[in-house]
């Protein structure tokens, strides 16, 4: 079980208030296919990923980024109880979509750096710290019904 | 493997960050000790506080080595040239190699917070895939 500091609980909190989804969750969803190209492997229905301003372009990346940027929504809510919270969605991502959950590790990383490049200084060392540990939990919840 | 574009891409960036090599580097390593504490075992005898002089003069070392190891990108000089590096880090400091990962990542953030629009998709790539080549030399005499 994780706990949080009251001043965790709100750096989260207010990080997540200054983020628009819709903007930060395609960029990082075309980050991680374009830095980590192997994990264009379970995008195969994706159409044109053959080039970097393809994927940035691409109309499927960019609305599949929304929603999992929307799903991190549960988590910040949910501080509690991350790893319940995404039981069903790890399950489906073992059993039916069968994704390396290294990968949910890189998605964490590329969506940290869009985030320093979008927020520039005002995302100090201190606010990365607690948000990496916010994300470690989110991976390890996602990766928790494998097998 | 990094195309002549990627290669350009970094010896261009990387050549701009050598005036600010203290602030940049020292950022990295205090983000570093920061989010992952553990790496703070490593370096018990340094002020690890937030700017202060062993970070900024151990950071400004770091930074001007990756600076000028981008000029031997993708040529067998990459790896003589870091051969002393290599041999310290293997036989002296002797650090865990999943270290460089967690410092390698630090120092996107930090370019991501410092370049922003600089730091595109593009340069982000490349420099991932480079500074993933240097510490793979860094490890290599582990073994």
């Amino acid at each position: 079980m994780v706990s949080w500091s009251q001043s965790e609980r709100s750096a989260i909190a207010d990080l997540w208030d200054k983020i628009n989804v819709d903007e930060i969750g395609p960029q990082s969803l075309a980050r991680v296919l374009i830095v980590y190209p192997w994990t264009q492997r379970y995008f195969g229905k994706f159409g044109n990923l053959n080039s970097v301003a393809a994927i940035l372009g691409n109309p499927k990346v960019t609305a599949h980024g929304k929603v999992v940027l929307n799903a991190l929504d549960n988590a910040v809510k949910n501080l509690d109880n991350i790893k319940e919270t995404y039981s069903k969605l790890s399950q489906l991502h073992c059993e039916i979509l069968s994704v390396d959950p290294d990968n949910f590790r890189l998605f964490a990383d590329c969506l940290t750096i869009v985030i320093a490049n979008k927020f520039g200084a005002a995302f100090t060392p201190e606010i990365q710290a607690t948000w990496q540990k916010f994300l470690a939990v989110v991976v390890a919840a996602m990766s928790s019904r494998y097998f | 493997m990094l195309s002549a574009l990627e290669k350009q891409i970094l010896i261009d960036l990387w050549h701009k960050l050598i005036p600010v090599a203290e602030d940049i580097g020292s950022e990295a390593l205090y983000r570093m000790f920061t989010t992952f504490p553990k790496t703070k075992t490593y370096f018990g005898h340094l002020d690890l506080s937030h700017g202060s002089g062993h970070l900024r003069s151990l950071g400004k070392k770091i930074v001007v080595a990756i600076a000028e190891g981008t000029t031997h990108i993708s040529t067998p000089l990459f790896t003589s040239s870091l051969g002393y590096l290599s041999r310290y880090h293997a036989y002296q400091l002797r650090i865990h190699p999943t270290n460089f990962k967690l410092f390698n990542h630090c120092m996107l953030v930090t370019l991501a917070c410092h370049l922003g629009g600089d730091f595109s998709a593009i340069e982000h790539a490349a420099t991932d895939k480079y500074l993933s080549a240097y510490s793979a030399v860094l490890a290599e005499k582990f073994r």
